[in-house]
């Protein structure tokens, strides 16, 4: 049932190296190109500089400033670490400057936009499953709506919203649920139609209602379906929000973060921003992967 | 007396092809306590008639009764547990809850549910297996876990679609062995499928020959065997002649194309 338990330490040391080695290769590669783009892209301001000054640039000295610069075009590595940790660690969380503050701004929204579209991605397809009108009705209109650029409708529904007095949370949530319901939509129509005619045969020779036929048969075979779409469903309630808190002058959330970065020429705040973005992003996939994990094991549907 | 009874019954399916006749003019009385092979090439319509007397296809013509009702009345009775060729286990179901699944659907009260899976556990010899999960068992212990589902509700008609087909020939020889004592336990009428020979005439009280192109009925053979039938009937003079028959009737079917 369980992979085997007890094992010497050195092998399980050295199964850990073999997974991770390619893994820190390609992460060493990323960086070292990331390097020598940082290099490359600042160079022509720092030359720039030296020329107005009146100061000759050894090669030691170009590489030296244009990873240590106060706006760069392309921050390196380390800078947008630093800008990372002090945006995380070196601040009151209560603080505005803070990135956990706007992390929680944008985890809340995205969280109840996720639910919100969660919740409505899988009424539309249980109506798609069982009603035939909708079956024929509804499919094009949700691929309508994810076909209209996000960015377009961001700010028109913030607007709207606010001029009916509602700021904050919700309408950003309701961006995130825009995007998210439709991978839920699809994975769940696919789910809810994976039963067998034979297992549909057989719940019609026990005479089972459609109620029982979908509690009993169809929502639980549905189940790993559901899971992988809500991973692509989360990213995209993250990816909503963050779009969300762009125009109308948003203070707070990371996308509030990203364009006051922009606004300034602070490409360290848009890179920090931007990664505490994504760390967001991979820890809400990989709970849900959790849980996928739990769940389809428990169920025996695990492959 | 007289379980189900078809009169001239006719199945014709509509496809892009243009009409496919699965059934033309099937006419057959089955008992109570018979059992009821029915064998012949694909395409001959015998899963279709079994499908027919459970409600899950409609014939287009003729009559067909299952204990004196229509066959979706019966179906709404439950007097028929039906059998396919997969067991259709839910994996997220252990065993028991697996045979318990009809039995919910049928607002069976708890004790009574207990009662009843533990009864046709002990039926099919997996008596300490309802605890267990599907993937924990093999092929022929799961699919006679799925015959213990089709019992547990008592209905008068086990219908089987090829349920052993899938399986190996040991397998095959224990579960028919184990198939003719369930139903001397519990009389029941039983409706077979089948590709095999041997198996047809080693368990049926009657066989069916049906033939392709329109499915029809060719033959009714009543077995002379009797109840009791040790594996070993099969090398008898009886067994043989009976099979020969069988093998007769499947031959003039096909005489036809």
């Amino acid at each position: 049932m369980t992979e085997a338990t007890a094992s010497p330490g050195s092998t399980v040391l050295g199964r850990g190296l073999g997974r991770a080695l390619p893994i820190l290769t390609v992460l060493l590669a990323i960086i070292a190109i990331w390097y020598l783009a940082a290099i490359w892209m600042n160079a022509t301001w720092v030359r720039d500089q030296a020329v107005r000054a009146d100061t000759v640039l050894t090669t030691g000295d170009l590489i030296r400033q244009t990873l240590t610069l106060e706006r760069p075009v392309l921050p390196a590595p380390h800078q947008v670490a630093a800008g990372l940790w002090e945006g995380i660690a070196g601040q009151k969380i209560t603080s505005k400057r803070s990135l956990v503050w706007h992390g929680w701004v944008t985890l809340s929204a995205t969280l109840a936009g996720f639910a919100i579209g969660t919740a409505a991605g899988v009424l539309l397809a249980v109506g798609i499953v069982h009603n035939r009108a909708m079956d024929q009705s509804v499919m094009p209109w949700a691929v309508a709506s994810q076909t209209v650029p996000i960015l377009a409708i961001a700010p028109m529904v913030i607007v709207v919203f606010a001029s009916m007095g509602v700021t904050g949370l919700l309408p950003k949530a309701m961006i995130a649920a825009w995007l998210s319901f439709f991978p839920v939509l699809v994975g769940m129509v696919k789910g809810l139609r994976t039963p067998d005619a034979m297992q549909l045969d057989l719940m019609h020779s026990w005479n089972a209602s459609r109620v029982q036929q979908f509690w009993r048969l169809r929502l639980p075979s549905s189940l790993p379906y559901l899971f992988a779409s809500l991973k692509v469903a989360i990213a995209a309630a993250l990816v909503g929000t963050i779009v969300g808190e762009l125009p109308a002058g948003a203070t707070s959330g990371l996308g509030a973060r990203l364009l006051s970065g922009s606004y300034y020429g602070q490409t360290v705040q848009i890179w920090a921003a931007l990664f505490a973005a994504a760390i967001l992003a991979a820890v809400l996939v990989m709970l849900i992967g959790a849980l996928e994990r739990l769940t389809l094991r428990r169920m025996g549907l695990a492959r | 007396m007289t379980v189900i009874q078809a009169r001239d019954v006719s199945l014709t399916f509509q496809t892009a092809d243009g009409p496919v006749h699965a059934l033309k003019d099937v006419s057959l009385t089955i008992e109570r306590g018979d059992f009821v092979s029915f064998i012949g090439p694909s395409g001959c319509g015998k899963t279709t008639f079994l499908r027919a007397i459970a409600a899950l296809e409609t014939p287009t013509a003729g009559k067909l009764e299952v204990a004196d009702m229509t066959p979706d009345q019966a179906r709404r009775q439950r007097a028929y547990g039906y059998v396919f060729q997969a067991p259709g286990l839910y994996p997220w179901r252990t065993i028991a809850g697996n045979i318990s699944l009809p039995l919910e659907i049928m607002g069976f009260a708890r004790a009574d549910r207990l009662q009843r899976i533990a009864r046709v556990l002990d039926l099919v010899d997996l008596a300490g297996f309802g605890g267990k999960y599907p993937w924990q068992l093999s092929g022929g212990m799961q699919q006679r876990a799925s015959i213990a589902r089709a019992l547990a509700f008592d209905a008068d008609i086990l219908l089987m679609d090829e349920p052993f087909g899938a399986l190996d020939e040991i397998v095959r020889d224990r579960l028919n062995e184990a198939l003719l004592d369930l139903w001397k336990k519990t009389g029941k009428t039983i409706g077979f499928v089948t590709h095999s020979i041997p198996e047809a005439v080693y368990l049926s009280t009657k066989i069916v020959v049906m033939s392709p192109r329109p499915g029809r009925i060719t033959r009714v053979i009543d077995s002379p065997l009797p109840r009791d039938r040790p594996l070993e009937i099969r090398d008898t003079p009886e067994f043989i002649a009976l099979a020969q028959q069988v093998r007769d009737g499947l031959r003039e079917g096909h005489s036809y194309d």
